[in-house]
């Protein structure tokens, strides 16, 4: 028998009706891929799921059902890793969930269930260092600004966080890498699309779109972030294993006066 | 705000403040349910790091630095010939709000030294803290130091502010505190930590009966020791942080190798290195105090009075202790698998949820990620390849350190994480 190879819209639902598929049609052998990076297997055929929200939650009560709430997180996280190949782990895990009578989420000698973890842990690592890491920047327009190229697609998960904790000032998180952004307007967030102008310069605080005042701020914290170094403690290797290279392009105390 | 007043300020007031080793900024309930700004609910978040690795979440600095007092450890006294600068309350307000506008912090950490007397400056850190939460709506995370000496009444309206208040012991032992800070008594310290303590117990105990008691230090006290600037042995050290713990419901005792600043005969010279090992083992030991169920007279007592440097107080303690062992980890109880060398409490809870599943044995052990190259010698499991030979405890300690002496080189050789 041909292997099949369903093909999803990339969204969480999409998968979680993939998922329904497997288990509607007891397909064996199949792997599940996001139609942005489908690779075209030799003996396979390609099938296409169409995203069904209403599908997409029994999947998902299921799999509520049949896991702490832990173990339904760690699957979600895992989802946005982006890894090649995360959704046939997940099919995995998801398919000895539903074959065990126990909750198996903390069953870490089951390979797939070790794995879902494991990635889980570094999305969650990189949620956090975003709740950390994100740096507004103040336009002309009022609004709190910021921009970051995460591994990971962790805007869905960091959406709460900022909300609570920034009720009282508009703010934009985008997210360059992948062309979309949390845009708050002192009522709701709402995930949007920008265009940015030919010339903009996502690490740079020009003044044609940024207020007069964020630069002496900006200023400020980085002459705070020198003056609170202790020089004869300095450890160069940690300081990097805390704030990885990767991040430093959009931090402001990590910027060139 | 003029800026290049500001940054001028700013830059002497930082550096002024950077010696203080408290920036914890966890463990208030305060929450955003005003649509105001910030949220203090959460774990802490660090936002940066120094170049010598500490985290950064508050914006730590003094309110000035004029003081009247001449302790010798501290950049600040008197008889320093610095640079001083004084922040308007004004100023602490806006550097506050518009840092955490764009998250570079989580709150303030507001310390001073002393210009006048303590009330006249314990009067403007509450000030700005007031300022903050009334003006400015602000649910973000304040810390103010209290000024020794400062009156009762004061110290009651600053931990209706602020999220934790602390007033740093500095100097272990009254010795100590008498040959390098000649101007402080240490009932200055203990009185304003019992204020606050007594303050949580009745706010405690009212909450239950009224709803709306405003909060009162909702995380608590802390304080910080000094080490390597008067010659405690660790035994002493340790001895005073239980002390605190247990007698003045503290929250976090920080520990702060000295950083040689003054030429001054009763002080280690310029120069000299920085005790970071042996600070770290200080906060592993308060670290098994407080978590792993240890008693501090376990680790540290009359016969053995200062920590190991080569190898981890947990490690050194079941060296000691090799009558305990081996544990068994498929049926252990907590506070034993808590014991063994290489595991940490993370490890331990999934060890005990895993054995509901199966008998572990050393690969669900290792998959887990049990730095077995220490717990082996302390452990079996479901596998009847153990250490079976009798080994002493030095054939143990030269195994381990021999099988991982790159990582305690460098643990040597650089500060390094808690119980990495
Ligand atoms: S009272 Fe405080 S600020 Fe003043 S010299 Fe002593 S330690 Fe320094």
């Amino acid at each position: 028998m041909q292997a099949k190879n369903l093909i999803y819209d990339g969204t969480f639902d999409g998968f979680l009706s993939a998922v329904f598929y497997v288990f509607e049609f007891k397909l064996k052998g199949v792997t599940i891929q996001n139609e942005f990076t489908v690779q075209q297997g030799l003996f396979s055929e390609n099938e296409r799921i169409i995203t069904d929200e209403i599908k997409a939650n029994r999947v998902w009560n299921g799999i509520k059902s049949k896991l702490s709430s832990n173990g339904s997180y760690q699957l979600y996280y895992a989802f946005l890793s982006e890894v090649v190949g995360v959704e046939d782990l997940l099919l995995d895990f998801i398919q000895y969930a539903f074959s065990q009578r126990k909750k198996v989420d903390k069953d870490y000698s089951h390979p797939s269930i070790l794995k879902t973890a494991q990635i889980a842990k570094s999305v969650g690592r990189e949620k956090h260092r975003m709740e950390a890491f994100v740096r507004f920047r103040l336009t002309k327009d009022d609004i709190y600004f910021a921009s970051i190229e995460p591994d990971f697609n962790v805007l869905p998960l960091i959406e709460k966080h900022f909300k609570r904790r920034y009720a009282d000032q508009k703010w934009v998180i985008y997210d360059i890498k992948r062309g979309y952004g949390l845009f708050y307007d002192l009522e709701k967030v709402e995930l949007i699309n920008m265009d940015f102008p030919e010339n903009f310069n996502f690490t740079k605080t020009d003044d044609a779109f940024f207020a007069t005042q964020e630069f002496e701020f900006q200023k400020l914290w980085q002459d705070y972030f020198k003056a609170t170094n202790i020089e004869s403690r300095k450890n160069m290797k940690l300081h990097i294993r805390h704030i990885p290279k990767r991040y430093w392009k959009y931090l402001s105390e990590k910027q060139p006066n | 705000m003029s800026f290049q007043r500001t940054q001028e300020k700013l830059k002497i007031l930082a550096d002024a403040a950077k010696y203080d080793v408290s920036c914890s900024s966890s463990g208030s309930k305060r929450a955003n349910t005003n649509k105001g700004l910030g949220d203090a609910s959460g774990m802490g978040i660090c936002h940066s790091y120094t170049e010598d690795g500490r985290c950064v979440s508050l914006l730590k600095i003094l309110l000035t630095n004029h003081c009247i007092f001449d302790c010798a450890y501290c950049v600040t006294r008197k008889s320093n010939d610095v640079k001083r600068a004084a922040f308007k309350v004004q100023e602490v307000v806006d550097l506050t709000i518009n840092f955490y506008r764009r998250n570079y912090i989580e709150g303030l950490f507001l310390s001073s030294g002393i210009f006048k007397s303590a009330d006249y400056t314990m009067e403007r850190l509450v000030a700005v803290a007031k300022k903050l939460r009334l003006e400015e709506n602000f649910n973000g995370y304040i810390h103010l130091k209290s000024i020794p000496g400062a009156s009762d009444e004061l110290m009651r309206e600053a931990g209706l502010y602020a999220d934790r208040l602390s007033v740093n012991i500095e100097i272990p032992t009254e010795a100590g505190l008498k040959k390098l800070a000649p101007d402080k008594k240490r009932e200055d310290f203990i009185k304003p930590m019992i204020k606050v303590k007594n303050e949580i117990i009745q706010y405690n105990a009212e909450k239950k009966i009224i709803k709306s008691t405003p909060k009162f230090a909702p995380a608590g006290q802390s304080t910080q020791m000094i080490i390597g600037a008067s010659g405690e042995n660790d035994f002493q050290i340790m001895q005073t942080s239980n002390h605190f713990y247990k007698n003045y419901n503290l929250k976090r005792v920080y520990y702060s190798g000295y950083v040689p600043i003054s030429y001054d005969n009763r002080l280690p010279q310029i120069g000299s290195a920085v005790p970071m090992l042996r600070e770290n083992r200080l906060y592993q030991t308060d670290w098994l105090m407080r978590f792993y169920g240890f008693d501090v007279s376990e680790i540290l007592n009359e016969q053995h009075q200062n920590l190991d440097l080569d190898v981890d107080p947990k490690l050194s303690w079941a060296l000691r202790n090799l009558h305990e062992f081996p544990v068994d980890v498929n049926t252990a109880d907590q506070r034993m698998l808590a014991r063994i060398p290489g595991l940490g409490m993370k490890s331990v809870f999934k060890i005990i949820n895993a054995r509901r599943f199966r008998k572990l044995n050393w690969e669900h052990l290792k998959k887990i990620g049990v730095a077995l190259n220490r717990a082996q010698y302390f452990m079996v499991c479901d596998s009847n390849q153990f250490e079976k030979r009798d080994l002493t405890s030095e054939k143990i300690k030269g195994l381990i350190l021999q099988n991982s002496t790159s990582k305690y080189q460098k643990m040597l050789s650089n500060q390094l994480s808690l119980f990495g």
